[in-house]
C-alpha cells in the first residue's frame, strides 16, 4: 500500500493492473485517482466491508476496460510466464461466459487424447512489474514471503520486481535452512524498500490485522468521488 | 429467516461424509459448517481436510494460491461452497454483472474460481442466504459458471444443494428441485419468492433443525475456532 500512495501522490496515469488473482482497496484507490485504463482480475471487492464502489463506477462510466478472469487462470497465466511458455492448458472454465469475454483464452483438442476432450489454453501473463509487501528482506535483496508462494511466481513472471519490507534482516535469508524455502533469491528482485506498517490500511498475515475503522469508513465514503477525494486526501497528507 | 446457527447446521449436513471440503473468500456462515462437520466427523473417527481462503490456521497448503486449485483438478478437493449474484433453475451461477458486462447496471466483485471449481469439484454447494425473485432468476444474465455440460468435456464437479435463508434446492443434474423449507416458511411464500420454476423433491419436507448434540459444537468448538477465521462474524453471530 506505501507505494500505491506514493503512485498517487506522483500521479501515476494509464496503469495496466494485474491482480494475482484478484485485488481490492489498492485498485479502488489507484482507480478512484484516475491513475488506472485497463484491469485484469478474477475478482475485485473490500472483502467484507463490500463491493469496491471506485471500480463499479468506473465500468459503468466506460471508463476502465476491465478484463475478467477466474483465478486459476492467473495463476497459470504467472506460471506459464516463469516457464518461459507461450501457455498453459487449464481444466474447468469449459460453459462458462467468460469465454467470450477472453477471445485470448483459447478452446484447443487435447492434442494426447484420442476421444473427444477440450481444453482451455491461457496465455503466459509477464506483468512489467511485480509489487508487493513483504516481512522480511536482507542486505542482498533477498525477500522472505514466508506462505505467501505466488508471490514467488509472481516475481519469476515479471520483468522487475519491486518490493516494500517490513523489516530488514541482518544476516543472509538464503543461509537460514527454515526461511530459505520461502524466501524470493535476490536475481529477481530489482529494489527494496523499508515501510514499517506498509500493508496499512489492510492486514499482513500474522504480522498484524486490518484497521477495521480505517476500511469501514473507505467503504462508506468512496461511494461516491467526493466522498473518496476526502479521505484519499486525510491518508495521502495524513 | 433462518439464523446463522442454523444455517451452519444445513451445510455442514450437505458436506458430511467429504473427506476434504474448502471454503472461499468471505464466506463465514459456510467456514463455520465446514469447521461443524469437521468436528462432527471426528467424532465418528474420521479426518477431514479441510481449507478456509484466509485463515492460515484452517488450511494444510504451503504451495501458494494456485494449490488448492491444482488439488481441486486432481480430484483431491470432495467439496465446495459458492455463492451469486443471480443463481438460476438450471444451475448456473452469475457473479459478474447485471447488463452488459463492459457497462453493467450492478457490478458484482468477479467470478472468483467459480468457472473453474463448479466443473471440477463433485459435490459444489450453492449458499445464498438471501432468497428473493432478484436472486433466484429465470435464467442468469451472465453465466460465470454453468450448472450442467457442455456435452462431451471432463466434467467431474457441479452443483449439488442449493441452500439459501428460507429452503433447500437438490440439483437432479439438470434442474432445481425444491427438498426442504426451513421452520417458519411456507410453500407458497418460498414459490413466491423464487424467480425460477422448478418441481418439489420426491421426499420434499420440513428442513431439520439442529439437534442438542450438535448445538453444543455450534456453541463450544465451532464457535472457539471460528473466531480465528471470522472474529467479527463469529462475535456477532455465535456467541451467546
Amino acid at each position: 500500500m506505501a507505494v500505491t500512495f506514493e503512485l498517487i501522490r506522483r500521479h501515476a496515469r494509464h496503469l495496466s493492473l494485474v491482480a494475482a488473482p484478484v485485488s481490492g482497496l489498492q485498485s479502488d484507490l489507484l482507480i478512484g485517482a484516475g491513475a488506472v485504463r485497463q484491469l485484469e482480475a478474477a475478482a475485485i471487492s473490500l472483502g467484507e466491508y463490500g463491493f469496491a464502489h471506485r471500480f463499479t463506477a468506473a465500468l459503468k462510466a466506460g471508463s476502465l476496460i476491465m478484463r475478467d478472469a477466474t483465478c486459476p487462470a492467473l495463476h497459470a497465466g504467472f506460471q506459464a510466464a516463469e516457464k518461459g511458455v507461450p501457455f498453459m492448458p487449464l481444466r474447468g472454465i469449459l460453459g462458462s461466459d467468460l469465454l467470450s469475454l477472453r477471445p485470448d483464452w483459447k478452446v484447443v483438442q487435447n492434442p494426447l487424447a484420442d476421444v473427444p476432450d477440450p481444453i482451455v489454453l491461457v496465455p503466459a501473463i509477464r506483468p512489467d512489474i511485480a509489487l508487493f509487501h513483504a516481512p522480511l528482506a536482507d542486505h542482498h535483496g533477498n525477500v522472505w514471503v514466508g506462505l505467501r508462494r505466488e508471490l514467488m511466481t509472481l516475481a519469476h513472471a515479471a520483468r522487475r520486481t519491486l518490493v516494500t519490507v517490513e523489516a530488514i534482516f541482518d544476516g543472509n535469508l538464503l543461509e537460514d535452512p527454515l526461511r530459505a524455502p520461502g524466501t524470493l533469491p535476490h536475481p529477481y528482485v530489482e529494489a527494496v524498500a523499508l515501510a514499517p506498517n506498509g500493508a496499512w490500511p489492510l492486514a499482513l498475515a500474522e504480522h498484524y490485522p486490518a484497521d477495521a475503522d480505517a476500511l469501514s469508513r473507505y467503504a462508506e465514503a468512496s461511494r461516491t468521488q467526493d466522498g473518496f477525494e476526502a479521505i484519499l486526501k486525510e491518508w495521502l497528507h495524513g | 429467516m433462518a439464523d446463522a446457527l442454523f444455517l451452519t447446521h444445513i451445510l455442514a449436513q450437505l458436506v458430511a461424509g467429504a473427506g476434504s471440503v474448502a471454503v472461499g473468500t468471505n464466506s463465514p456462515i459456510p467456514a463455520a459448517a465446514t469447521l461443524l462437520a469437521r468436528e462432527q466427523a471426528a467424532a465418528k473417527g474420521k479426518k477431514t481436510v479441510i481449507s478456509i481462503l484466509g485463515s492460515p490456521r484452517h488450511s494444510p497448503f504451503t504451495d501458494g494460491g494456485r494449490e488448492l486449485f491444482d488439488f481441486a483438478a486432481q480430484g483431491r478437493l470432495d467439496a465446495f461452497f459458492l455463492g451469486g449474484g443471480q443463481i438460476d433453475g438450471a444451475g448456473n451461477i452469475n457473479l459478474l454483472s447485471i447488463g452488459d458486462p463492459a457497462r453493467p447496471k450492478l457490478r458484482f466483485p468477479g467470478s472468483f474460481g467459480s468457472a473453474y471449481l463448479y466443473s471440477l469439484v463433485p459435490n459444489i454447494i450453492l449458499f445464498r442466504e438471501e432468497h428473493s425473485p432478484r436472486v433466484l432468476v429465470p435464467k442468469v444474465d451472465f453465466v460465470s459458471a454453468a450448472g450442467s455440460g457442455p456435452d462431451q468435456t471432463f466434467r467431474p464437479g457441479g452443483p449439488r444443494w442449493l441452500v439459501t435463508g428460507r429452503a433447500v434446492f437438490r440439483f437432479d443434474g439438470q434442474a432445481f428441485r425444491l427438498h426442504s423449507i426451513h421452520p417458519g416458511e411456507s410453500l407458497e411464500e418460498v414459490t413466491a419468492l423464487t424467480g425460477f420454476s422448478f418441481q418439489l423433491d420426491q421426499d420434499f419436507g420440513a428442513t431439520p433443525s439442529p439437534d442438542s448434540e450438535t448445538q453444543a459444537l455450534l456453541q463450544g468448538p465451532v464457535t472457539r475456532e471460528l473466531a480465528f477465521a471470522y472474529p467479527r462474524f463469529a462475535a456477532r453471530h455465535f456467541t451467546h
